[in-house]
């Protein structure tokens, strides 16, 4: 067995399992499964981006995504000991409708995407830690990335600003 | 025989994995038996003293107990999660031990071998992330045991995880800007030479941030707050019984080792020793972590539990914004040095 073939068996194994916690998680009528399997999900592509060759981006998957937001996600929901959503008789056929026909358009775009790019994309781009560093502290996206984080803290501010009010201290 | 290269590839990884996995469980139980002896010993007591010569069973003899015990699972718990829950804590707890380098490298037969499982480009932010995701473990327990001492262990937990995960992340930042790389390897090689190159001294804020972090991402004395047992019982693990109660446990032990084990890495100076006379060796290495065990079971002796409110102040007011200071610091000196 060659190391390529090794390779691609891992690779199609954790993308099996990426698509099967998404798949999950939008199934599950109990908010707790859906994030456990959502973590799944983003456990599993990073694994994929470390087989690309970024085990920069796959550390990052898991740090921002699965170490930081999913925690608070979960923690929300284990506070208010969310239950599992209740079946409504005869729900939303309307919705239903809408929303296959919204699948099928996303399955086309995807699908012409598919068709359209002829070599494959992944894994053919330096995203060392370096590399990644440069382009964003070059000056094409240095003031975009500035100001993304002085909007994360303008809202964290807001949002410790509104909370402070409604507790009345 | 012969192997193909690949294979022969193969062989190498997975006898150190195997090595490396006999040691940490070594380790775990030796641990258990030193921890309850030193104890002892600083509080004027015994300790267990009666299996064997100087209670020196103790460990199997617990092992065996716990393994014959009932298991028992609350009838009210999600029975899925709460099966995964240890497991998620004994395999975020092993991962975390991959990218630790013990050694330099090695020849045997001419080939040259590297003391350390995964030689990652990025070390450190892999040792962040799988720290990040040792949290899942503790709540996953908390959470399904559908018990209210339980859940109240596990949340204050993931509070206290992620407040100083925050800090423990800040505190390697200036190691990494002095080594110029996020490899282990690297970093510990940045700390040759005399003494006074370990991070440890070169960088003392630093330090002082990693260690008081460090205790509260393992759950030590004084932040073990998880399982304040005036208040909350045994917090998280209050349900658990048998195996699944030993497998918890050793994940909080094999947890306070890789802390010790990185601490010994990025900050003593790994396995150098620390006088350009005396070689490097992984022996260094290994007395460097013993040394930082010892200090987690002196603090645990010593200092009284923090409160939780306390415990919060504490890490979101002084420890993040020393940490962020000393990064302003080190870099204005870095940027000074080099024009």
């Amino acid at each position: 067995m060659t190391l390529t073939l090794f390779h691609a068996i891992l690779f199609y194994a954790f993308g099996g399992l990426a698509l099967g916690g998404a798949l999950v998680m939008v199934s599950q009528r109990n908010p707790t499964y859906s994030a456990f399997a959502l973590i799944v999900t983003l456990v599993a592509l990073s694994a994929e981006f470390g087989l690309l060759g970024s085990p920069f981006i796959a550390a990052l998957q898991i740090v921002v995504y699965a170490g930081a937001i999913m925690v608070l996600f979960l923690f929300v929901l284990m506070l208010l000991s969310v239950k599992a959503e209740a079946r409504v008789e005869g729900e939303g056929r309307v919705f239903k409708l809408v929303a296959l026909a919204l699948g099928a358009l996303l399955a086309a775009e995807v699908g012409s995407a598919l068709l359209a790019a002829k070599t494959p994309m992944a894994g053919g781009f330096d995203a060392s830690a370096r590399a990644v560093a440069r382009l964003l502290f070059s000056p094409q996206y240095l003031y975009v990335f500035e100001a993304t984080s002085i909007l994360i803290l303008a809202s964290l501010v807001g949002a410790v600003a509104l909370a402070r009010r409604e507790g009345g201290r | 025989m012969s192997l193909s290269p690949l294979e022969q590839e193969i062989a190498i990884s997975v006898t150190k994995v195997l090595v490396l996995f006999a040691i940490l469980l070594t380790v775990f139980s030796g641990m258990t038996y030193v921890e309850r002896r030193l104890l002892a010993f600083m509080q004027f007591r015994l300790g267990p003293n009666r299996t064997g010569p100087f209670g020196l069973l103790q460990p199997v003899a617990d092992g065996i107990k716990l393994f014959f015990k009932e298991e028992v699972t609350p009838e009210g718990a999600n029975r899925w999660l709460f099966v995964a829950a240890p497991a998620i804590s004994l395999v975020t707890a092993f991962l975390a031990v991959a990218v630790v380098p013990y050694g330099g490298t090695i020849h045997i037969k001419g080939r040259p071998i590297m003391l350390q499982i995964a030689d990652l480009d990025v070390g450190v932010l892999f040792l962040f992330a799988v720290s990040s995701l040792g949290v899942y473990g503790i709540v996953t327990a908390g959470w399904a045991a559908n018990n209210k001492y339980t859940l109240i262990g596990g949340l204050r937990s993931s509070a206290q995880m992620f407040s100083y995960e925050l800090a423990l992340g800040l505190s390697w930042v200036t190691l990494i800007m002095v080594a110029g790389s996020f490899r282990i390897h690297d970093i510990v090689d940045s700390q040759a030479g005399w003494i006074w190159h370990w991070n440890a001294i070169r960088q003392l804020p630093a330090f002082a941030v990693f260690l008081v972090a460090a205790t509260a991402e393992v759950n030590r004395t004084p932040f073990d707050l998880p399982e304040a047992e005036t208040e909350l019982v045994a917090g998280f693990h209050t349900e658990y019984s048998s195996m699944r109660f030993a497998l918890l446990q050793m994940a909080e032990y094999i947890n306070m080792i890789t802390a010790s084990a990185v601490g010994a890495s990025l900050f003593l100076g790994g396995w150098h020793s620390g006088l350009p006379g005396l070689p490097a060796s992984p022996l260094w290495f290994v007395a460097k972590t013993l040394g930082f065990l010892f200090l987690f079971i002196w603090l645990r002796g010593t200092l009284p539990r923090f409160r939780y409110d306390q415990l919060m102040h504490f890490g979101w007011k002084v420890l993040v914004p020393l940490a962020t200071l000393w990064i302003f610091v080190a870099a204005t000196i870095l940027v000074v040095r080099h024009s």
